[in-house]
């Protein structure tokens, strides 16, 4: 019966070409186009660190001035170094890090590289256990080397691949600002989206180059980059930041179960009214504990381009269907004599309503797989993109499945009422007619 | 013509009509938005900066290794670049124009205003408006003698000597419209920090501020300090030049650069003009984008009505072929589906223009986009009317070009 049912189908979609046609390059638009916005979307908006992002949390203090304070205005975005310090020394989380990102002059032993700007991560040792870094030669520092401002250096694969040919270059020397660092790690295949843990980076910037110990950083001078938020009279003296009355170190810590969270909310909460009964907090104790998702929701990481896109896209898929409905019930009514005639034979309503939806169905599949080659092409045209996150606009399996579903389902819904209406059509009226 | 009998006429097909001014409604009201969106992002792509674009160019340089001796490099740098042939100024500002990273303060009229009037930027470094090019239309540009050294800043200010601090300062005619409306600028004084008193001693015509988010809190809110700078504290040198100098010089001045101190990177050069092309690439993108969703719906719209049509033709190929006998000539047929698509597309776009108030609506909620301008819903009717105009002329000639003789024919 199903392939009966088939043949007709398309027997059917061959008599009228052009409207077959034209209902299949409206829905392959549509798809293709709400497709390529929704995948863009949906790699956007992933979960940077999968299965541990949940258990790592931001914490936020206001130790600003009550210049322009109002009641219920958000903590500052970031900590000052007396905060940062404060909160890395109580160790009340599982795995705790104080970081800022940078750039480092590097100057290559190899005389055929010139030297060249890296992009910097200052960080304390927890960094690398807490984030899952993985490490393809040696591994991360520990707490010794933070507090001997240790010149030792973390580098990213591709560094050791420009630098050393992909070769294991733990022990080597890499020379950062005029002063010789020694390698004790490359970093394996690393690169969370967006950059979850310093958004003042770029959210879906390149990734850092070599990782070195904030204390290290900070004793030789090295540039800090990112954003930097001073009140009062900080005058933002890059080299004196460790005194200055500014925000710009980002805290995270591992909290494994509620009863942690809970703990470490009502620690800081405590920590914040001791500071502001101290007198160095002026506004009254205000704190956040967000974690991954709820921080990159906060900052509002994805886009707004995006989101507008995946909008407009979705309008347009709207309009396509209509389109696809009313000449579906153009071709079906146009099929009315045809139809009496089969009703009259003896065929229910229901096997109608059953072939019609059918061919409905195979205008959508047809619809669908074009649409997804559309969405390919949206995406490889998205990728020519210079925007920063553009590189990342691939269809995953998810969005595959996603795009046969939606494909299938809008058409076949599209059909729905026209194959109704259709097969409601009184036999008797379509025999005397004819 | 009457249009009594094409209404009625209609009524025969009520859910295929439905569906068609569903569709036109749904395409006017995305059309109205999108089309309201591309005049956004092009009133930011064409945003006026105030200063000589196309007689600038920069280099952005890093120092391997901090130098003690930054202040003297750097008059040395200026003077050596300042010497290429064709070169008219130089200047190492602390920000430069469609860059992102940028310098803000909030500013108070009065020392005791708890909330700041407004943030403005701030540009550092000697003879900025002279290299930029900007414009002043009041007052005066700061003097040589009032420079003082950035570092010098930070020991004033950490020592809490505020009286010695550099007092005056250049502020743009946006600024001085927002700060004191209708009132001469010149001479008044403003509020930074902890109540410290700046007076402003020239107004410049336009001075576009960097930073993609702070352009958004007013584009043309930009200062201008006697703070001068070094190479560390600089975003790089700024060269002016003649229009078609521009890459001779780029060439030779990064050339002497490299001589006077081979160890050096060149982090970025280029022209200003390139530079700003960069900064709104993203809302470039944008509006190829919104333009693109544009066509593709108009022309499904229009396809749609193509198809529709060309079934009602066929459906009435008859009856035409009997108004046709009965002495109807061709224009009359010709009419009366080209007032049919009228009627529908008028019908759609009344729907249309409520729906695009509602998403108009919607945008402000979600994207803080300002109301969209009445005159977007005339434009987004006129394109209807005009796309269902073309769109039926095929099928109204193929109706128009009926025989009468059909008329006698059976089917």
């Amino acid at each position: 019966m199903l392939t009966y049912y088939l043949d007709l189908a398309f027997r059917s979609l061959k008599r009228s070409r052009m409207l077959t046609l034209l209902m299949v390059l409206a829905i392959a638009l549509g798809i293709g186009a709400c497709m390529t916005t929704l995948t863009v979307l949906h790699v956007l908006s992933g979960d940077p660190l999968p299965g541990r992002s949940g258990s790592l949390y931001y914490p936020q203090l206001d130790p600003r001035d009550m210049e322009g304070y109002a009641p219920g205005v958000e903590p500052a975005d970031q900590l000052s170094w007396t905060d940062g310090m404060n909160l890395l020394r109580a160790r009340r989380g599982t795995l705790q890090a104080l970081m800022t990102g940078g750039m480092v002059p590097l100057q290559p032993a190899q005389t055929n590289i010139d030297p060249f700007h890296a992009d910097a991560r200052y960080t304390t040792a927890d960094f690398f256990p807490m984030f899952g870094v993985p490490f393809q030669y040696g591994s991360g520092w520990g707490a010794a080397e933070d507090d001997s401002r240790a010149r030792v250096v973390v580098i990213s694969s591709e560094l050791n691949n420009k630098l050393f040919g992909g070769q294991n270059s733990v022990g080597k020397t890499l020379r950062l600002q005029e002063a010789d660092f020694r390698i004790i790690g490359v970093l394996g295949n690393w690169r969370p989206d967006p950059h979850f843990y310093d958004l003042y980076m770029g959210a879906y910037a390149s990734y850092e180059e070599v990782y070195l110990p904030l204390s290290t950083s900070r004793d030789l001078h090295m540039q800090h980059d990112g954003s930097l938020d001073c009140w009062g009279d900080g005058g933002g003296d890059r080299d004196k930041l460790e005194q200055s009355t500014c925000v710009w170190l980002q805290f995270w810590v591992q909290l494994d179960n509620p009863a942690a969270v809970a703990s470490y909310k009502s620690f800081l909460q405590h920590y914040a009214e001791d500071q502001h009964a101290s007198g160095r907090f002026a506004r009254p104790a205000v704190i956040r504990l967000r974690n991954v998702q709820q921080w990159l929701d906060f900052k509002q990481v994805v886009p707004s381009d995006t989101r507008l896109q995946a909008w407009l896209a979705l309008g347009f898929l709207v309009v396509c269907l209509i389109n696809t409905v009313g000449l579906m019930l153009a071709k079906f009514m146009r099929r009315a004599g045809e139809l009496g005639v089969r009703r009259a034979l003896g065929a229910s309503r229901r096997a109608l309503f059953g072939q019609l939806l059918l061919e409905s169905g195979v205008v959508g599949f047809v619809g669908g797989v074009l649409g997804l080659l559309l969405a390919f092409l949206g995406l490889w045209l998205v990728r020519q993109q210079p925007s920063d996150y553009a590189k990342l606009a691939h269809m995953d399996s998810v969005m595959l499945l996603a795009t046969f579903v939606i494909a299938i389902v809008a058409t076949m819904l599209a059909g729905l009422l026209p194959a109704w209406r259709a097969c409601h059509v009184a036999p008797a009226l379509q025999l005397k007619a004819q | 013509m009457d249009i009594r009998p094409i209404l009625f006429a209609l009524r025969r097909h009520k859910l295929t009509c439905c569906l068609l001014v569903l569709q036109i409604a749904f395409t006017c009201a995305i059309v109205c938005n999108t089309i309201f969106l591309i005049g956004q992002r092009l009133e930011r792509i064409n945003l006026p900066s105030g200063i000589a674009e196309n007689e600038l160019v920069y280099i952005q340089l890093a120092n391997i290794g901090g130098r003690p001796d930054g202040k003297a490099r750097a008059a040395e740098d200026m003077a050596a670049l300042r010497q290429i042939p064709g070169v008219t100024a130089v200047a190492l500002p602390g920000e430069m124009p469609f860059d992102n990273g940028s310098n803000n303060m909030d500013i108070r009229i009065n020392p005791e205003q708890h909330l700041a009037t407004l943030s403005a930027s701030q540009y550092f470094g000697e003879g900025v408006v002279k290299t930029f090019g900007v414009q002043l239309v009041e007052g005066r540009d700061l003097r040589p003698e009032e420079y003082v050294d950035l570092s010098d800043v930070f020991v004033m200010l950490a020592n809490k000597q505020y009286d010695k601090l550099p007092n005056s300062t250049l502020i743009t005619r946006a600024m001085a419209e927002r700060m004191w409306p209708g009132k001469d600028p010149l001479g008044k004084q403003f509020y930074v920090g902890a109540g410290m008193p700046f007076t402003v001693v020239g107004v410049m015509a336009n001075l576009i501020r960097p930073g993609s988010n702070q352009m958004n809190a007013g584009a043309g809110y930009s200062t201008v300090w006697p703070v001068r700078l070094t190479l560390d504290q600089g975003v790089g040198y700024m060269i002016r030049c003649a229009p078609q100098d521009r890459d001779q010089v780029l060439k030779s001045a990064v050339e002497k650069l490299k001589t006077l101190d081979p160890n050096r990177i060149v982090l970025d050069k280029g022209t200003m003009e390139q530079h700003r092309r960069d900064f709104f690439r993203n809302d470039r993108a944008m509006v190829g984008i919104l333009l693109g969703v544009c066509i593709a719906l108009l022309v499904v719209t229009a396809l749609g009505i193509v198809g529709l049509a060309s079934f009602w033709v066929a459906q009435r190929n008859r009856s035409i072929g009997v108004r046709r006998a009965l002495g109807a000539t061709r224009g009359n047929i010709l009419h009366y589906f080209q007032t049919e698509n009228f009627l529908l597309t008028t019908m759609g776009i009344a729907l249309g223009m409520v729906l695009a108030y509602g998403i108009n609506l919607f945008l402000i909620v979600h994207y803080e986009l300002p109301r969209m301008p009445a005159m977007y819903f005339p434009v987004g009717a006129l394109i209807l009317w005009g796309i269902g105009q073309v769109a039926v002329l095929g099928p109204a000639l193929r109706a128009a070009a009926v025989p009468p003789v059909v008329a006698t024919r059976s089917v």
